[in-house]
């Protein structure tokens, strides 16, 4: 496949300075991997990049990926909440970038990692969804088009793909939600945070969540709203607007989008009571 | 004229025709009647046993075979053929099982073979398969199902069908049977198969093989005995036919 072969080149030479910030264009297929800022926008944040000379081509890539999604199943649906910053190293490279992926009007994938890699993979799921729904004359499910994005990436295991991504939609079996990335997992779950933020909004949707009463879409739609805006509080890779999804039986509706610092304002007077 | 145009199957007729599927028809035809009925709550496929030589085992030889637990085809034609299209799609049913996360719809199944069969009527070198199948079961939503697939690769669904020899006359005989009371009760669908297929076999019960699915469990092939039990009540009640009509004769 050509893109394959595009992934398959030396452009897995790291040899910059450390003082120059770059996107992540790992595959992106151009010619050298520019560092210059705001030209290859990334989720990634590269720590260790070069650590030691004299390592070859052959160096340990850590992905931190410098954003916070999050999605949460609840008794009317699935919710999905992201913020929308973009980094390249410590500069902040956009602020309104649009992190949830509409696959269909009832499939729903996150992005978190290479911002290149989800895009480009999540609508050629896209595209083997609607020849599902063509041949076989009904909806795919969840659990399947997570399958097909999972085998998809798995070929390219190994050769620097960068993709944590959440698909979630609504078939005949309820809400469905999956965690996949370019490692190969595929995980079904009821709640994922995923990001250098993923931590806070964790914290906060674990105290929000109540299994047993169950949430009404309005407290499920504040608590993902809360859980992002929190990380984005604390994590430095994580800002922008929190963009809030719900999916529902009928698809998935836009909620809401809000500005961070607008949140910090509304939440502040709040007593710590 | 015929002779200049089966000889390799990509070649058409100038009428139009592929000789070889047509004679891969025929090659049906020969085969030994299998007949299929779609219940509200259960399929039937009933078959045509011929009689097998006295030293012969006769559990080896089975025309009615399991794709899935909740699919099962019966085929009339060569039988070498229909090995191959069972194992392909026996192996396309997991492998859907695999990637979907779900049981095959019994439509999908009968597109997948029928799409088998039609690449083999497009291929250098290779014959058509000499095999029409009946194809039975359940989908995931409950709703029963019956297809007909033939040697050129096109499938439909049916609601009682028979293929092989005298398929004609066991059709014929279906057209005129199966009602919406026929088929409410299964034990009376069941009867419908074996009415059908007595119309054509020699020698009564024992020569029919008889599996139903019924929905949410697996395939089942009848016992010899059960299959007998059918007949005679059906002979019965072909005698009370014969009874009530007898008085109105008379009087």
């Amino acid at each position: 496949m050509a893109l394959a072969s595009v992934l398959r080149s030396d452009y897995a030479d790291f040899s910059f300075d450390n003082h120059k910030p770059f996107g992540f264009g790992l595959g992106l297929g151009k010619s050298d991997v520019r560092a210059s800022l705001g030209e290859e926008l990334s989720f990634a944040v590269q720590t260790s990049l070069n650590s030691s000379d004299g390592e070859g081509i052959e160096r340990k890539i850590e992905f931190l990926h410098g954003t916070t999604t999050l999605a949460f199943k609840f008794q009317h649906g699935v919710i999905v909440a992201v913020d929308s910053r973009a980094t390249a190293g410590s500069y902040i490279a956009s602020q309104t970038v649009k992190k949830v992926i509409e696959i269909n009007p009832y499939l729903l994938g996150t992005m978190a990692g290479g911002a290149a890699d989800c895009s480009f993979w999540e609508r050629l799921l896209a595209r083997q969804c609607r020849i599902y729904e063509l041949r076989n004359k009904e909806r795919i499910s969840v659990a399947a088009a997570s399958k097909l994005l999972a085998n998809m990436v798995y070929q390219y295991k190994g050769m620097g793909l960068s993709m944590g991504t959440m698909v979630c939609g609504w078939d005949k079996r309820g809400p469905g939600l999956y965690y996949v990335d370019s490692e190969g997992n595929r995980v079904c779950g009821d709640l994922f945070a995923v990001g250098s933020g993923s931590m806070y909004a964790y914290g906060v949707v674990d105290t929000g969540l109540r299994k047993e009463e169950g949430l009404t879409v309005e407290e499920a739609c504040e608590l993902g709203r809360r859980a992002i805006y929190q990380a984005t509080y604390r994590d430095a890779y994580s800002g922008g607007q929190v963009n809030l999804y719900h999916v529902h039986s009928e698809g998935w509706t836009r909620v809401s989008q809000e500005d961070v610092l607008v949140l910090h304002q509304q939440y502040k007077p709040q007593p710590q009571a | 004229m015929a002779a200049r145009y089966d000889r390799a199957i990509t070649v058409f007729s100038p009428d139009g025709h592929l000789f070889q599927v047509e004679y891969a028809q025929e090659a049906v035809k020969k085969g030994s009647t299998v007949v299929g009925i779609r219940g509200n709550d259960i399929v039937v496929l009933g078959v045509e046993r011929k009689s097998v030589a006295k030293l012969q085992e006769d559990r080896t030889i089975r025309k009615i075979n399991s794709l899935d637990e909740h699919v099962c085809m019966a085929f009339a034609g060569l039988t070498a053929d229909a090995r191959i299209v069972i194992n392909r799609a026996r192996v396309e049913c997991q492998s859907h099982r695999l990637t979907v996360e779900d049981p095959v719809t019994v439509e999908y199944i009968t597109r997948y073979i029928a799409r088998l069969k039609q690449r083999y009527t497009q291929s250098n070198g290779r014959r058509p398969f000499g095999i029409a199948a009946l194809i039975v079961g359940f989908d995931d939503d409950g709703t029963p199902r019956l297809y007909q697939t033939e040697p050129s690769g096109t499938y439909h669904a049916w609601k009682a069908n028979a293929i092989g020899h005298s398929a004609k006359a066991v059709r014929e005989f279906l057209e005129k049977n199966y009602t919406d009371e026929a088929i409410a009760v299964d034990k009376e669908a069941i009867k419908l198969a074996i009415k059908a297929l007595l119309e054509v076999v020699q020698s009564g019960g024992k020569n029919i093989e008889l599996a139903v699915i019924k929905r949410n469990e697996p395939l089942r092939i009848l016992e010899a005995k059960e299959i007998e039990t059918f007949v005679a009540e059906i002979e019965k009640e072909r005698e009370e036919e014969i009874e009530k009509k007898k008085p109105k004769k008379s009087g």
